[in-house]
């Protein structure tokens, strides 16, 4: 173990560096980080996956949004007697000669096959290899146990099985893409999962790249309840966790039971289209409609594994760059935990229009009941706001675009779950913009944020924040170009995943299209300044933002095993009116002036 | 909790040396550094493992979910299905699955005890079971059954299903228990490797993380077990 130490010699006993410290030459670097099962470079590894991933998946997106710039035409002319059927305003037909098996057939061009591969692409991708894991597997994995004062998680082996697990089935996605695509969509609904493109094994490559992938997820979430239950600091009750944490445990919980259902159905669909089970099969008695129950049954509380995480991030960016103590932490984790527990029953509003009334109605009912927790969460975060010292920096920035994006993607939802707007709405492009507010406006805003927030502890170098901030404004600028105005096509009429739509559509969809290239330049602008950041940034303070709980009290970037000396919890993680934050210089983060008789803080 | 400062350094009483020592391999048995004992360890393999149960108990869930809906919309294909299994192989196959449930509780209690040769015993019992149970299922119900054209989909072709979803049924029968066939031998392949290291010395009283969990995944797996046996051969 090297014992390099150049900075704050003298502050205390050092025993060893940084977990960045290279071990030998670059051959011995790389094995000891394809090896490791430091949390923290599991963490580092799942991020850089992620964000490759993400890049890939916004490719598709920026394609999606392309073809979308212009309606696509039939033309049929007759020439020399002959019916000739040609196709304009097509964007994506130009990439037919490198991608295989799209010949145009049955009233549907290449350009077609292409678009429909490309959103399938889009969101398998950005799904079950981005959003899923984003949050939970690269800044949960680092700082689950930072914050819980832990050395590693409870298994720190299996953390790294379950990395490999993830680039495992990601690879076998990857590896359908570039055989030629799947047209599915998402969500392998039969049976267009069972039946179509019956030459190939793309769709099976990528129907076994989710099933593996889950494993992944159960793996993680397995890992850190017991993490969570076995490894806090003495002197750290449950209530004394932060909320990060408690975020990560509700989704694990969530990730442990739902996935295997996800897992069963998924062996399930690779035994309906590969043996022809006909469990799924109409024709042979079998019920499409289960499929769909099956799905969303882990589906719809995984949407929870992807918000909750979210919601963790934002829990600590407030209270930190506000300055002020979090305002009803209890509530916070119970409504945390509530939001878990309600997830599980409310998989039927996906299927209002495949399911019997009684059905629809109970479920509509129940999808209401998450509004409550969601928005005791939202108020909380705006009164810890209130009379905050609000520092307006990156990560404040993307926490308070994640707080109005996320309650306009929220509110749109409650639409959605009443019965008769639902029956107007659902597979437009109102549904489109309601997921992509709460999905991208909410998780991946809260990531961009989360990593602002922790960059400087998980790498030891400051960002440029001026350019942090502008590529924040970008992409708040670009999303909602994007996707408010898919929410007026939605209302207008405009369906799902189609390639062409009426010619009145297209001054918003070119505005979306427009959108999506400005949400584009601001993750370009922020790969940059990550990029300048490990190149050339300044070295980061052990606690640059005066934050409270234990990962700030540990150095940046942190020590091999986390803490030179096991931390006893004495404080709670906001209790920025009684504690000095640790590393901090009292003029810098001064502490809140003592109230006058009579006065309150709320 | 204790509040015990180590200065970063593992507790004393870690062994952490165990190729200079003589002693059996169970009790210079290290646990991680990030753990303050082998309780601790031990506690947390033990969740760890109860979680992981849950999670195959909600992947059997799906099978056991399909089964009622097939069932409430197909109850004639079922009834006739069902009769078309010979209760006595799956019967004899539970008895199986007790006894090695029976052997393997048993071993963690010789590894507790210090038993070493009943440990090894035990365990080859059951590893002897799980192949007993294969074979039956293999030779005396699959192998016959698809000979006989009993068959999942669209390769069912016995000639005389008296209910025209018959390969319904079939479907779920061979997806469950193949599942199920699956997770023996999963369990099977742990418990060998538990047995191999039995041989080195791996398990006693201080140490038995390794047979503990295996014993509990094995157990579920007769469980699992249990279910299928009454809802595939003995409902009518």
């Amino acid at each position: 173990m090297s014992t390099i130490d150049t900075h704050n010699a003298g502050q205390h006993a050092h025993h060893e560096g940084s977990y960045l410290t290279p071990h030998g030459g670059a051959l011995a670097t790389i094995w000891n980080w394809a090896t490791t099962i430091d949390h923290k470079k599991i963490g580092v590894m799942y991020l850089f996956a992620i964000m490759f991933m993400f890049f890939l998946g916004g490719v598709a997106a920026l394609g999606v949004r392309a073809e979308l710039w212009e309606p696509t035409r039939v033309v049929t002319q007759v020439v020399e007697g002959e019916t000739v059927t040609s196709y304009t305003g097509q964007v994506l037909v130009n990439l037919a000669p490198i991608v295989p098996g799209v010949e145009s057939e049955g009233g549907v061009s290449a350009g077609m096959n292409i678009y429909n591969r490309a959103f399938s692409l889009h969101g398998i991708i950005m799904t079950f290899m981005v959003i899923v894991p984003s949050v939970p597997a690269s800044l949960g994995n680092f700082f689950l146990p930072l914050m819980l004062g832990a050395k590693d998680v409870a298994f720190p082996r299996l953390n790294l099985m379950s990395w490999y697990i993830y680039v495992f089935g990601s690879i076998f996605a990857v590896a359908a893409v570039v055989m030629g695509g799947v047209d599915t969509g998402w969500t392998f609904y039969t049976p267009y999962s069972t039946m179509t493109d019956a030459d190939h094994l793309r769709v099976v490559f990528v129907i076994l790249a989710a099933f593996i992938l889950g494993f992944s997820s159960i793996l993680t979430g397995l890992n850190f309840i017991v993490t969570v239950h076995k490894l806090r600091a003495p002197g750290m009750g449950w209530f004394d966790m932060p909320l990060f944490v408690w975020a990560m445990y509700a989704t694990a919980i969530i990730q442990v039971l739902a996935t295997p259902v996800i897992g069963i159905t998924l062996l399930l669909l690779i035994f309906e289209r590969v043996f022809h089970v006909g469990i799924f099969d109409p024709r042979m008695g079998g019920d499409p409609v289960l499929y769909q129950h099956f799905f969303w049954f882990y589906s719809h509380p995984v949407v929870y594994v992807m918000i909750i995480p979210a919601f963790g991030i934002i829990n600590e960016i407030i209270p930190v760059h506000a300055r002020k103590k979090l305002f009803g932490y209890r509530a916070m984790a119970f409504a945390t935990l509530g939001i878990a527990a309600v997830s599980f029953l409310v998989w039927g509003h996906h299927m209002f229009t495949a399911s019997g009334e009684l059905a629809a109605m109970i479920f509509s009912a129940l999808t209401f009941l998450v509004a409550i927790p969601t928005a005791i969460k939202v108020f909380n975060w705006v009164a810890t706001l209130y009379k905050g010292s609000i520092a307006f920096n990156t990560p404040m920035l993307y926490a308070l675009s994640f707080l109005f994006m996320f309650t306009i993607g929220g509110l749109t939802g409650l639409p959605l779950a009443t019965l008769a707007t639902d029956l107007h709405l659902h597979d437009s492009y109102f549904v489109v913009a309601h997921f992509h507010y709460v999905m991208m406006g909410g998780t991946i805003i809260a990531f961009v944020g989360g990593i602002h927030h922790w960059w400087p502890k998980m790498f030891g170098k400051l960002y440029n924040e001026r350019w942090a901030i502008f590529g924040c404004v970008l992409v708040f600028i670009g999303f909602n170009l994007t996707f408010f105005t898919q929410f007026i096509l939605g209302t207008r009429g405009m369906p799902r995943r189609y390639a062409s739509y009426p010619d009145e559509f297209q001054f918003l969809h070119q505005l979306s299209t427009i959108g999506s290239w400005i949400l584009g330049i601001g993750f370009v602008v922020h790969l940059g300044v990550f990029v300048h950041s490990l190149v050339a940034g300044r070295k980061a303070p052990e606690n640059p933002w005066g934050g409270l709980s234990l990962e700030w009290e540990t150095e940046s970037p942190p020590i091999e095993h986390n803490f030179h000396h096991e931390p006893i919890v004495k404080h709670g993680p906001y209790d920025f009116d009684t504690v000095q934050p640790p590393h901090t210089d009292p003029a810098e983060f001064p502490m809140p002036e003592p109230l006058r008789a009579g006065e309150r803080t709320h | 909790m204790t509040s015990i400062d180590t200065g970063g350094k593992p507790p004393q009483n870690n062994p952490q040396s165990p190729a200079l020592s003589t002693e059996p391999r169970w009790k210079r048995q290290p646990f991680a550094n990030h753990w303050r004992s082998h309780a601790e360890d031990f506690d947390a393999c033990k969740i760890g493992m109860w979680l992981f149960l849950t999670t195959e108990v909600l992947l059997f869930a799906g099978i056991f979910v399909a089964y009622a809906v097939f069932r409430m919309w197909y109850p004639e294909a079922f009834a006739n299905g069902s009769h078309h299994l010979d209760v006595h192989w799956g019967a004899l196959n539970t008895v199986i699955l007790l006894i090695s449930s029976f052997t393997v509780a048993a071993s963690i209690r010789n590894a507790q005890l210090n038993q070493q040769g009943l440990l090894k015993i035990n365990l080859s019992i059951t590893l002897f079971c799980a192949l007993l149970f294969m074979i039956i299922k293999f030779t005396f119900e699959y192998a016959p059954k698809w000979a006989e054209g009993k068959r999942p989909g669209v390769w069912f072709s016995y000639p005389f299903a008296a209910d025209p979803n018959e390969h319904i049924w079939w479907s779920l029968y061979y997806s469950a228990t193949g599942i199920h066939a699956l997770h023996v031998l999963i369990g099977a392949a742990v418990l060998f490797v538990i047995l191999l290291k039995s041989f080195k010395g791996w398990y006693g009283p201080k140490h038995y993380t390794g047979i503990e969990v295996a014993g509990l995944y094995w157990h579920l797996v007769d469980v699992i077990w249990i279910f299928l046996f009454p809802l595939l051969y003995l409902i009518h």
